[in-house]
């Protein structure tokens, strides 16, 4: 016995860690035919630990105080050492996050991977996609410029209109009339605290349930279905070192895109950072133009959309509301004879691609100002938008569909 | 453990009573330090302090001019409305959701067409009841970008909502009902006290709730 495997044994005695090791990865067994969009789990993951790094070295720096904020993030972008990278790293980050997210949830769209037995995985990640989107939020206020401000504004407001208890709800969320140091400086306790704790713990109950009941696959067909005489899925694969190599590919080529944005174009015309963000707060003046980041576009279109009903303006924000919440249903709304869109029929096909449509079109709405002529397209993008889930029951049961194979193809 | 399984299946009753009172008591507990944790997000008595009223001097703002000042962190608007603009406010009842001012969105004496105490002094809080956002002063009537028949009002960059001179939203608009006119008193001729009007107790009140 060398002395490594002495180490290692006498940790294995207090520890699970080989155990561990082989469980997670050296003996998890994942199919064989992963492709392109099996990148973005992994990417994620990898950006969810650059947001925590940059966020740290920035905490050191920042001031959350409505005096000092501002100048604060101007102080790190000049006169810190490297301050300028580290900051520009979490702002791209934050939407090459969704950029990932997005794709992976795609994914999921495509290949079925929300259906049984895979329910859990699929509303962690959804809850996964509610806690990003808050501390997207909460971390876009810090800066405390215009935009900060008046986006925090109207998104605090929408809990103003919940009927009966709207008023004090945001009164509560804000710590204050209006958006004021109170709201930035708990925002900064949410977004760098209590929000990070809830994605890490999220996003480790996500990996348990995968590795449970283990990865769909581009077939959308159960490897545990075909097992060697040891018990190890036919079609399957160990993650490591298979996909931990294959998985580097696509972090070379990710942080090159990542670089690019970084060093080259780190506000993104306007679309990563906006620039009346580089106005500092000014609570008696909304800029011409409001919009809040590319992300978040396409539900707050689909709040525009809704006209005011008996005088409040809560239909709107329910509207936005179902939107997330129908997520959450999609493993049972989906009643097909099978999960991936290989083998899907031509209904499923063009409902995917309407609903790919609107939730691009309602992006790029929700970043335009409203006219006439485009509410009314947000309004066609919202009910195309809601028709994907709730005629899905429906359209999923009558579509003809192709046969499964057996195993997994290539 | 023989002795408790011994008792549990002796007496399953009272083992049932004991993990409800205890899952009971704990949660009163929990729920007991829930409350100062979720109290201490209300505002604070600083920030409610911060809601004084503050006095503005009016003898300098022009015929058709608006001064924003700030009260409880909101902008307040102060529009010394010329006789032209006040002819125009009740030609356009039909178009505007709550001509009347029936929902309450101001103190009961600017219940009025012009929603003011006097005529030509609009006291305004320029937060759109929509989500928040500041409008914009466009006392120029039929400005090319609001249309011919725009009588003058404030427009919301936001959302596009539209008010007139007297702070009432049109229909069409995203905002559900008409801007809020803050309590205010005059304090002689030339000097307005905003956040605090003659029925200063009940106001008082009204800024504790």
């Amino acid at each position: 016995m060398t002395g490594m495997q002495k180490l290692l044994g006498w940790i294995d005695a207090r520890f699970p860690l080989t155990a561990t090791i082989r469980a997670h990865l050296t003996e998890y067994y994942a199919p064989k035919n992963f492709n392109f969009w099996y990148f973005f789990g992994s990417l994620a993951l990898l950006v969810l630990v650059l947001q925590i790094v940059t966020g740290i070295f920035l905490t050191m720096n920042y001031k959350p105080d409505a005096g000092l904020a501002f100048a604060s993030v101007e102080y790190i972008m000049r006169d810190v050492d490297w301050g300028w990278m580290i900051r520009y790293m979490h702002s791209t980050g934050a939407s090459m996050f969704f950029v990932v997210v997005y794709l992976h949830m795609f994914r999921g769209l495509m290949y079925g991977s929300y259906r049984k037995p895979r329910e859990l995985i699929w509303i962690f990640g959804v809850l996964i996609y509610l806690a990003l989107m808050a501390e997207a939020f909460m971390g876009y206020l810090l800066p405390w410029g215009q935009m900060s401000f008046w986006g925090a504004q109207v998104i605090v407001n929408l809990f103003a209109a919940v009927p009966f208890i709207g008023d004090d709800l945001s009164l509560w969320i804000r710590g204050d009339y209006v958006i004021s140091d109170a709201t930035l400086n708990r925002f900064f306790a949410f977004h760098v605290i209590a929000l990070p704790l809830v994605l890490l713990a999220l996003v480790a109950v996500h990996l348990v349930a995968l590795h449970e009941v283990g990865s769909n696959n581009p077939d959308g067909v159960e490897i545990k279905k075909h097992k060697d005489a040891n018990g190890k899925p036919l079609d399957g694969i160990p993650f490591h070192p298979y996909y931990t190599v294959k998985d580097i590919v696509g972090v070379v080529v990710f942080l090159m895109v990542f670089s690019a944005i970084v060093f080259f174009t780190p506000e993104m015309g306007g679309w990563f950072l906006e620039r009346d963000n580089f106005v500092p707060a000014d609570p008696l003046k909304t800029p011409e133009h409001i919009a809040p980041l590319w992300y978040f576009t396409p539900f707050y279109a689909i709040l525009r959309a809704v006209p005011p009903l008996f005088g409040s303006q809560f239909p709107g924000v329910v509207a936005m509301g179902a939107a997330i919440v129908l997520m959450f249903f999609l493993p049972w709304l989906d009643r097909g004879k099978v999960k991936s869109i290989r083998y899907r029929g031509p209904i499923y096909k063009f409902m995917l691609a309407v609903f790919v449509v609107s939730f691009i079109g309602l992006g790029y709405l929700g970043t335009q100002p409203s006219t006439p002529v485009a509410t009314m397209f947000a309004r066609a993008f919202s009910i195309l938008y809601f028709l994907f889930f709730l005629l899905m029951p429906w359209y999923t049961a009558i579509d003809k569909t192709k046969p499964e194979p057996e195993r997994v193809t290539g | 453990m023989s002795h408790g399984e011994g008792d549990s299946a002796a007496s399953p009753g009272k083992r049932k009573f004991l993990i409800a009172a205890t899952s009971t008591l704990g949660g009163v507990a929990a729920a007991g330090i829930a409350v100062p944790l979720v109290m201490s997000m209300m505002p604070s008595a600083r920030a409610k302090a911060a809601g004084a009223p503050v006095e503005v001097d009016i003898s300098k703002i022009e015929p058709g001019m608006l001064l924003a000042v700030e009260w409880r962190g909101k902008p307040v608007w102060v529009v010394y409305r010329t006789k032209e603009m006040l002819d125009l406010l009740g030609k356009h009842d039909d178009k505007l959701s709550d001509p009347k001012s029936e929902m309450p969105q101001q103190p009961d004496y600017c219940k009025n067409p012009t929603r003011s105490i006097k005529p030509e002094w609009l006291v305004a809080v320029g937060i759109c009841t929509h989500l928040g956002c500041s409008p914009t002063y466009r006392k120029e009537v039929g400005a090319a970008d609001l249309g011919a028949d725009w009588p003058g009002g404030f427009f919301c960059p936001c959302h596009g909502s539209r008010f007139d001179l007297a702070a009432r939203v049109f229909k069409g608009s995203p905002a559900p009902v008409n801007l809020v006119i803050p309590p205010y008193q005059f304090v002689g001729d030339s000097k307005l006290l905003i956040g605090l009007d003659s029925s200063a107790l009940k106001a008082q009140r009204g800024v504790d709730k």
